[in-house]
């Protein structure tokens, strides 16, 4: 295990990365080395309340083109947990509205001099597009249905907490996957990490192509619960959607929601994973939200620790960096 | 209305005086069914005869150890003017399409405004004579302004030189109006070019819908889309006997359904990309925006579909659907960017390297599907080097190993995925009517 990080300690060159944009190109090392930092992170913070210096007089922007409140706020408060300070810049008071192109909004970031871009938005690929244009880090928070890689790794933090390895594992991952960058992104780092994932929804929701990648792909719910140690219900997203994949919400819920009586087919000691926002009524009950084997708080929690590591890894002084004198921790 | 077959064009360069000798290359000729090794003289623009023999010419081009073919004819380019010109221009695309080793070109009117007049023809007309570079043929709008509501006059179009009809960029969407459009256009046979797509299955979307979309969690382009599509067009060829021809096939079941089609004798003919038989979905991984067209890159299986069709003749030419984008453009999130990819200036060599090294077709069936057969669709006079012909040729070096700098390109953008590749088969000279327009490494 890594010790914890000080002000000199550096990068481990176990993580050459500058970037982290998805967790589909991490290998299963760098992916537990990213779980392991968060773990000393959130130790060293005493479970993410206290404050270290490690990244002091690195200035960390939130670049975000969709709306967030919990993505946005996880951040910040990470980065204000390593001493970093912050800047949020959302589309709506940017001059995108005034025709730039995001890339040179994002150059002109860059050109104030900082360390990490947080980016969010509704394109898949859009970070990856800013990796190639910026020399600092990008970091993607959520890229369209394509990955979200920080959430993938918290929930998967989450369960290895508790479970303490994920190899043989099985986790249903429920609701809409065709739409869900959570989904993809907890998929990945699952497969790497050697869990069984089972996918759960209705065929508009879950395309059979995923059997490719040798996940199994499920409709029937009642089947799927009492096989799976974790269940993750996933939210429907409505504002990604053509044509509404299914004739009502009612039916939905009827079909795919995680209520108690569903619960009561389940292993005792299955747990419940939710990015959120939930719908409460739709990919669960009230009930199951607030059970005993729901770890949604912890998430919020561990959402600090994951985004703790990863900005130190991307942004942490990294060896063989010249560090003449004391010029490198000036603030 | 005078019939479109055999009357002459508004658009060709005018004819060069003198003579010129093509000495010593391998002419193919699909059309005479020509392939040795021979010379070919040229008189005042016109083809004196292959193989004349021991006559002086004022000038001559030594095509040792070349390929020596009719004038290529790229039946689908947009040129961008009227309207885009910070795109492409007609002085620029046809620069682009000389350079590539075509001695003509047909513009898809979807410009601003589209051509659906005569004086829109005209103004074609009028540009591509004041570059003087290549001939253009001009494709018509099939509905007035390109709305898909009516027709728009098509005989007047006819009468101003139109050679084909397009609403190419969107299909014809109305079945009613698409019949009309093919009944009607039986007056002067000209063809229907159709890009086939069912918007409601593709909208929205950025690439082909496969496993890589998914796995990108970007909006796909399902199959069904185009071949729906096609599948309609074909019972409206059939049942009105006008011309359908389809354009940039992707899919390998749509090459099938125009296979049966033509078995049972519907008068459909069809044209493949480059990019299509060349490049698959699994390009977009890295999220460039030069990757996105419509219809878009589709499977491996798909790629040998539209390869098996052009080998067996069931997609009769191919095409480039050269489309010009600026680069600020492209450099979007790729919902945003549009679709297209340049085209003039790769297609002979991603033919060569794709199609003919690999011994998938000969050089009699790449310049059939080049020339000949482009030439046949649209009836316009080119497309062979038969005695008495317009003296429009292409040279190529079949062996020429090349890289691809988009940089370096005559045409105005640079949107092509191909740049940096290596590819093998290059023009060296481009004849028009008689005149050499283009020599590799000249200016």
């Amino acid at each position: 295990m890594p010790r914890v990080p000080t002000e000199t300690e550096h990068v481990p060159a176990a993580w050459p990365h500058r970037h982290l944009l998805d967790l589909e190109r991490l290998d299963a090392d760098e992916i537990r080395l990213l779980l392991d930092t968060a773990a000393i992170f959130k130790e060293a913070t005493e479970g993410c309340r206290r404050k270290l210096a490690v990244l002091t007089g690195c200035t960390v922007v939130n670049l975000f083109f969709e709306n967030s409140t919990r993505t946005r706020t996880s951040f910040s408060l990470a980065a204000r947990r390593l001493g970093a300070d912050v800047i949020d810049f959302s589309a709506s008071t940017s001059s995108l509205s005034k025709g730039e192109s995001f890339i040179d909004t994002a150059r002109n970031l860059e050109a104030m001099g900082i360390d990490a871009v947080v980016v969010r938005h509704g394109t898949p690929g859009t970070p990856h597009l800013l990796a190639q244009h910026l020399r600092c880090g990008v970091i993607n928070a959520g890229d369209g249905p394509h990955e979200h890689p920080t959430q993938g790794l918290l929930d998967i933090f989450s369960i290895r907490e508790r479970l303490g390895n994920l190899t043989g594992v099985t986790v249903g991952l429920v609701g809409d996957i065709a739409h869900s960058r959570t989904a993809r992104s907890n998929l990945w780092g699952l497969l790497k990490l050697g869990a069984k994932v089972i996918l759960c929804g209705p065929p508009t929701l879950v395309s059979d192509r995923w059997r490719e990648l040798g996940v199994e792909v499920s409709h029937d719910l009642d089947a799927v619960v009492p096989r799976c140690d974790v269940l993750n219900l996933l939210r429907i997203q409505f504002e990604r959607q053509n044509m509404r994949p299914f004739p009502s919400v009612r039916e939905y819920a009827h079909l795919y929601a995680m209520t108690s009586d569903r619960l009561k087919n389940a292993r005792g000691d299955l747990l419940i994973l939710a990015p959120g926002p939930i719908n409460r009524g739709v990919e669960m009950t009230a009930d199951v939200a607030d059970c005993r084997q729901s770890l949604i708080l912890d998430q919020v929690t561990n959402g600090l620790a994951v985004r703790m590591a990863v900005l130190w890894l991307t942004c942490g002084p990294r060896d063989p960096a010249p560090r003449p004198g004391i010029a490198a921790r000036i603030i | 209305m005078p019939s479109l077959h055999g009357r002459p064009h508004a658009s060709p360069q005018p004819a060069h005086r003198g003579t010129l000798l093509v000495r010593g290359g391998r002419v193919v000729d699909p059309a005479q069914g020509i392939d040795r090794v021979d010379d070919v003289f040229v008189r005042d623009g016109r083809i004196v005869a292959v193989g004349a023999g021991g006559e002086s010419a004022d000038e001559t081009l030594d095509a040792a150890g070349l390929v020596v073919s009719p004038g290529l004819v790229d039946m689908h380019v947009h040129l961008r003017e009227p309207g885009r010109e910070e795109d492409e221009t007609i002085e620029t695309g046809t620069r682009a399409a000389l350079a590539g080793g075509f001695t003509s070109v047909a513009c898809i009117p979807n410009t601003e405004p589209p051509i659906d007049t005569q004086a829109a023809v005209e103004f074609i007309h009028q540009k591509a004579a004041r570059a003087d570079t290549c001939n253009v043929f001009v494709v018509g709008c099939v509905s007035r302004n390109r709305e898909g509501k009516e027709l728009a006059e098509i005989g007047r179009l006819v009468e101003a030189g139109a050679v084909a009809f397009s609403d190419d960029g969107a299909p014809v969407y109305d079945a009613e109006l698409m019949r009309r459009a093919l009944e009607y256009c039986r007056m002067s046979d000209a063809p229907i070019l159709a890009h086939e797509e069912v918007l409601e299955l593709s909208r929205g979307g950025v690439m082909h819908e496969g496993l890589v979309s998914l796995l990108l969690g970007l909006t796909g382009m399902p199959a069904a889309a185009e071949e729906v599509m096609i599948g309609r067009d074909i019972a409206l060829a059939q049942a009105t006997g006008g011309r359908l021809h389809v354009m940039h096939v992707s899919t390998a079941e749509g090459v099938d359904l125009i296979r049966a089609a033509k078995a049972r004798g519907i008068r459909v003919t069809a044209e493949a990309c480059p990019h299509h038989f060349t490049l698959t979905d699994e390009s977009l991984r890295g999220f460039d925006s030069n990757f996105k067209m419509s219809p878009p890159l589709r499977t491996a299986a798909d790629v040998e579909g539209i390869i098996a069709g052009i080998v067996d003749g069931t997609i009769d030419c191919i095409a480039t659907d050269h489309a010009p984008h600026a680069p600020e453009k492209k450099m979007l999130e790729l919902d945003r960017a549009p679709f297209g990819i340049l085209g003039l200036e790769t297609a002979v060599g991603l033919t060569v390297t794709r199609l003919v090294t690999t011994g998938r077709i000969g050089w009699p069936r790449m310049i059939e599907s080049m020339s000949t057969l482009p030439a046949r669709i649209l009836g316009v006079d080119r497309g062979t080097l038969r005695p008495g012909a317009v003296a429009d040729i292409t040279v190529i070096d079949p062996d020429m190993s090349w890289q691809v700098d988009a940089t370096a390109f005559r045409s105005k953008s640079v949107n092509s995925p191909f740049h940096g590749w290596t590819l093998r088969g290059r023009a060296v000279a481009t004849i028009v009517a008689g005149r050499i327009k283009y020599r590799l490494g000249e200016a």
